[in-house]
């Protein structure tokens, strides 16, 4: 591994060989050799990220040490709001918008020492899968800046595949942390469904928006996610009991598992080098110990329907706090009817204002049990399926997305191929579960493939168990080409 | 023809908790403008809502006093609308399986009990305040709305009766014995001029006798329990005028006017009726166990109807015990205590619905807090009992007891108003009036009996009221008839 | 088969002031999302809705204890109106 990991950083301020400082200067300098082209970041807090560096440092040297993130450069999605620092959701309607307030994951990497270097792009709202969404353009994936990065935390991915940020957060709603970790080949995390306080990220759908940790390797995925994760009480469904140690089995290897390979993500659709790499991943598990069997989860074909339908329904309600009353943009109208709609037309770009439309239509006057509630039905049906899989399973695993990253503009017209890049990502959130992408290695046009494991829900312990064994059967060590240029 | 009003009665009652329903900001009347706000209550981006516990407690117990069944398990939904004064542009609501549903409040019209049913109560949320400024009190006359959200997020209970009502007066009632009831349970200032209680009349009138329901229109901004009952009252009259000229109610809001003492249409806007219920993701379900339920009910005070139950039991007549069940707290307690001091129920109710109540209110004093302990009082009825003091010298003593003279027995020697039941002390001022009043005299031995009473209140007068008017009586008669010398 | 959808009164709840050339295009690709999304309706209706939290959570509430509230210029200072310690929006309905 020739790229400097979280862990390895660690080992060296406290060595001595290295200063917060130096670490934040040399992020910093590959966003400023990468941004033209790739544009992960929204915002880069310069000042208040030098400033934190060297408290860092002063602290370290004083015998303060606040754990495996203190002096840590890292990246946040720019839904999550952070007091005095722009935050925008990558949305016009929240252009120069100061937060009164750090959400709760903002508060416990400051208290963790991180070093907060900016605010990443991401598709509006989060509510897209390549970051074409955005408000303020596109980001491009280090690996083929023609490209896409995935999202919507696609900045956070590009930001830490090049090293303009040690880790980042990014949140995941139906795959917009998996998907473009994938894509971007790096390690993402969608923690199980109230581990990590939501607190302070602009909801985009609540029943299944998570934030969580895109790392370069399984190892530092564990130790960005036990500085965020545990009980928030102010978040109403965070899970208030003791959490397992996300990394007490990452030595553990995977003699005896029972690995799931799920029979309905596969086929059409699926690229073919990315079947084969995931298919080549599955026989060295077997290999390794483990015990592959074939699991069918049947209904897990209606997911995507249901998620286009429970997702938009909750963002209809969760985006019309943004009307130009309190914050944000505001285009006048003599009456405040005319003034919202006016300002909400205007502010919002088509993709969010599509699932606005969609959302209200499905769950207005006559059609709310044809669709939402049908959604809701097909929602528990995929959590009973799950039920039943991991009574035969550890974990499940499948491609993260059906194909490598796709070029720019190739799917902005056609917003069913879009959303179909979610077809693997969709089906854990819907039932609350963890999940992690884990990069297995390139295509043949030298893009990363991603490997997905899901566990069953609190079953993150047993998730990085198998993703550390992929990871060491992969040995995953490509740099993308801009990053080399830039360090 | 002869039409039936048809009225059912919304209640929104704002609770007196020291933060809001979904955020720590307190809950605080006449606060300067939006100063009690966070990222929950001003709906900033990513901020979440956590339900206070209280509100929970409140609106069981609001339900439980008003007979309701507490749902074993309860959601919030969000109702979605797009409002100035809502910052979420959804209200934090409840829709099918609100908190309480199926109680009753037994309200008094026209000296008879009426039983109203109630279909709902549930939790949710205020909105803030809008000022409509350059204009005449009328919304959309406004020229801008300035608004305030302090009262964002206020724990409000929403109070749904069934449409049981036939009458303006039983709407004012009903209006005015809730409010009773919900300021017994201590859970909210059921301030009307503050507009912690409002209330919302669906009034649709039918030929009399009918079953099927007329088209309900809703009226809305009543602040007085007054204009409740003229609101209804109009819009009643209107309704019959409308239908009667030939013309046919239409399904609406409308405002009453104070002032003009009329309801006009509110035009609301079309579409706004779909609030697209759904259930509230960021909030987890409520499950009412039994044991809550009896913990909250373990902490009811005594309500209005048990109160005048027990009292009734007591021997108290209905009329005594509903005069004292309305009673202030403080008048109720001196009455407990004086009975559990020994004092006779019915009298000590009489005394202190009387007498008492009388003083405080010559003395524009705190009905509250009674300056007399219930051992004082029953003192004073035995006092009365034993005949050491004649009721009428009582009330005296009373007024020196309360003046701080001391206890009745000191009072009593103090101001020397103790009963002379001592003949021989009595027979000089006998002696002394049958020589002032010849001519009374002379009546009785010519048969005139009743005259005997004029004597003895002359004798009552002579001694101040102290003599023992059944002895003065004795003495008299055997003068008169001679049996004595 | 095809949903039909009033799509200017989906736009009017939503608060959308959409152009008929914009209702026009979002209807197409709303009509073509839709007859993906009612898949959903070749499960049984039999099952039961599934909203609750994965992990089974119930009854979280908070204390009835008071927190700090915003300082008040910070919040004003984002709003797009403000006048003497109010935000500012037009009324509520036309005038007239
Ligand atoms: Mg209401
Ligand atoms: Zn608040």
């Amino acid at each position: 591994m020739n790229r400097l990991t979280i862990a390895e950083a660690g080992r060296r301020l406290r060595s001595g060989l290295v200063s917060s400082v130096e670490l934040l200067e040399s992020s910093l300098d590959v966003a400023h050799r990468t941004e033209s082209q790739i544009h992960a970041f929204l915002t880069i807090d310069r000042e208040g990220a030098i400033a934190s560096a060297e408290l860092a440092d002063s602290e370290l040297a004083g015998g303060i040490d606040r754990g495996p993130l203190h002096g840590i450069p890292i990246a946040l999605k720019d839904n999550m709001s952070t007091r005095g620092v722009e935050t925008t959701a990558a949305s016009q309607i929240l252009a120069g918008y100061l937060p009164p307030y750090d959400a709760t994951v903002v508060g416990r990497l400051r208290n963790g020492g991180a070093v907060l270097v900016g605010k990443t792009n991401l598709d509006e709202f989060a509510m897209g899968s390549s970051t074409e969404n955005s408000g303020y353009g596109t980001s491009y994936n280090p690996w083929d800046i023609t490209r896409v990065p995935g999202g919507s935390s696609g900045g956070s991915a590009a930001a830490v595949a090049i090293g303009s940020a040690l880790g980042a957060l990014g949140s995941d709603t139906g795959g917009s942390i998996r998907q473009p970790a994938s894509l971007c080949g790096v390690v993402g995390v969608k923690p199980t469904y109230g581990t990590v306080s939501r607190f302070g990220l602009i909801a985009f759908a609540s029943s299944l928006d998570q934030i969580g940790p895109l790392t370069l390797t399984v190892e530092d995925s564990t130790l960005l996610l036990s500085a965020i994760w545990g009980h928030d009480p102010l978040d109403a469904t965070s899970y208030p009991e003791k959490l397992p140690d996300p990394a007490s089995l990452l030595e553990a290897g995977v003699d005896g598992l029972r690995i799931g390979v799920v029979t309905e993500l596969a086929g059409e659709g699926y690229e073919p080098e990315v079947e084969a790499a995931v298919a080549d991943m599955i026989e060295r598990l077997g290999a390794a110990g483990a015990r592959v069997i074939e699991v069918s989860l049947p209904t897990v074909d209606l997911g995507l329907s249901a998620y286009y339908l429970i997702a938009p329904a909750e963002a209809s309600a969760n985006l019309a706090r943004f009307d130009g009353i309190r914050y944000g943009l505001r285009v006048d109208g003599d009456t405040t009817e005319t003034l919202m709609a006016r300002t909400r037309a205007e502010g919002f770009g088509p993709e969010v204002i599509r699932r606005i439309l969609l959302g209200t239509y499905a769950l207005s006057a006559g059609y709310y049990d044809a669709f939402y509630g049908q959604a809701q039905r097909v929602r528990a049906a995929i959590r009973a399926d799950f039920d039943r899989a991991y009574r035969q399973v550890d974990v499940l695993v499948s491609p993260t997305s059906p194909t490598v990253a796709f070029p720019a503009g190739a799917r902005v017209q056609d917003p069913l191929a879009m959303y179909l890049s979610d077809i693997c990502t969709i089906p854990s959130p819907l039932a609350g579960h963890p999940a992690i992408s884990v990069p297995i290695g390139l295509d043949s046009q030298g893009l990363p493939i991603g490997f997905q494991v899901m566990a069953p829900a609190l079953g993150e312990a047993v998730m990085y168990q198998v993703a550390a064994e992929v990871e060491r059967l992969a040995g995953f060590d490509a740099v993308p080409q801009i990053a080399e240029v830039a360090s | 023809m002869n039409w039936e009003p048809v009225i059912g009665i919304e209640v929104h009652v704002e609770l007196m908790t020291s933060s809001k329903m979904f955020c720590g900001c307190a809950v605080e009347f006449g606060a300067p403008p939006n100063t009690n706000i966070c990222p929950t209550c001003l709906a900033l981006p990513g901020a979440l809502p956590v339900p206070n516990r209280a509100a929970i407690e409140a609106i069981m117990a609001i339900g439980l006093a008003l007979d309701c069944d507490v749902a074993p398990q309860s959601v919030f939904h969000r109702k979605n609308y797009f409002y100035a004064d809502l910052p979420k542009n959804y209200q934090i609501s409840q829709f099918d399986i609100p908190v309480c549903s199926n109680g009753h409040l037994d309200i008094e019209v026209g000296g008879e009990v009426r039983r109203i049913g109630l279909e709902r109560a549930h939790m949710e949320e205020d909105t803030g305040k809008s000022t409509h400024v350059g204009d005449g009190g009328r919304i959309h006359a406004a020229e801008s709305t300035l608004l305030d959200f302090n009262r964002s997020g206020v724990p409000l209970v929403e109070i749904v009766s069934k449409p049981d009502m036939h009458s303006a007066a039983e709407a004012r009632a009903y209006a005015q014995t809730l409010r009773s009831l919900v300021a017994e349970l201590g859970v909210s200032d059921v301030r009307l001029e503050e507009g912690s209680l409002r209330f919302d009349a669906n009034v649709s009138v039918r030929p009399a006798g009918e079953l099927g329901l007329g088209t309900k229109v809703e009226v809305k901004n009543m602040n007085s329990f007054r204009s409740l009952e003229h609101a209804v009252d109009y819009e009643i009259r209107r309704q019959v005028d409308l239908i009667e000229a030939g013309g046919r109610v239409v399904q609406e809001t409308r405002h009453w006017d104070e002032e003009a003492g009329v309801t006009h249409s509110m035009r609301t806007k079309e579409g706004s009726s779909d609030y697209r219920y759904f259930t509230e993701p960021d909030l987890v379900p409520m499950v009412m166990s039994d044991e809550w339920v009896d913990k909250v009910r373990s902490t009811l005070p005594e309500l209005p109807a048990q109160r005048l139950r027990r009292y009734i039991d007591r021997g108290l007549d209905a009329s005594l015990a509903g005069v004292l069940t309305a009673s202030s707290p403080g008048l109720r307690e001196l009455y407990e205590s004086a009975v559990a001091e020994g004092a006779e129920p019915r009298s000590a109710a009489n005394w202190v619905t009387g007498e008492i109540t009388g003083w405080l209110r010559r003395n524009e004093l705190d009905e509250t807090r009674v300056p007399l302990a219930g051992a004082q009082l029953a003192a004073l009825l035995a006092l009365i009992e034993e005949g050491t003091i004649s009721s009428s010298a009582g009330k005296e003593v009373l007024e020196g007891v309360l003046a701080g003279e001391g206890s009745p027995e000191e009072v009593a020697r103090a101001r020397d108003l103790i009963q002379i039941t001592d003949p021989s002390a009595l027979r000089a001022a006998v002696v002394d009036v049958l020589e002032r009043h010849p001519q009374a005299v002379a009546d009785y031995t010519d048969g005139e009996q009743k005259i005997v009473g004029f004597l003895v209140g002359q004798v009552m007068k002579s001694t101040r009221g102290r003599a023992d008017p059944r002895v003065v009586n004795e003495i008299i008669r055997a003068h008169l008839d001679g049996s004595e010398m | 088969m095809p949903v039909e959808i009033d799509i200017a009164h989906v736009a009017r709840l939503a608060r959308l002031d959409l152009s008929p050339a914009e209702l026009e295009s979002y209807v197409r690709q709303l009509g073509v999302i839709l007859e993906h999304a009612a898949r959903v309706q070749s499960l049984d209706s039999g099952v039961s809705p599934g909203s609750d939290h994965p992990l089974g959570l119930t009854n979280r509430y908070r204390e009835d204890v008071r927190r700090p509230s915003l300082d008040r210029d910070e919040v004003l200072a984002q709003a797009p109106e403000t006048e003497d310690g109010y935000f500012v929006a037009p009324p509520a309905m036309g005038a007239g």
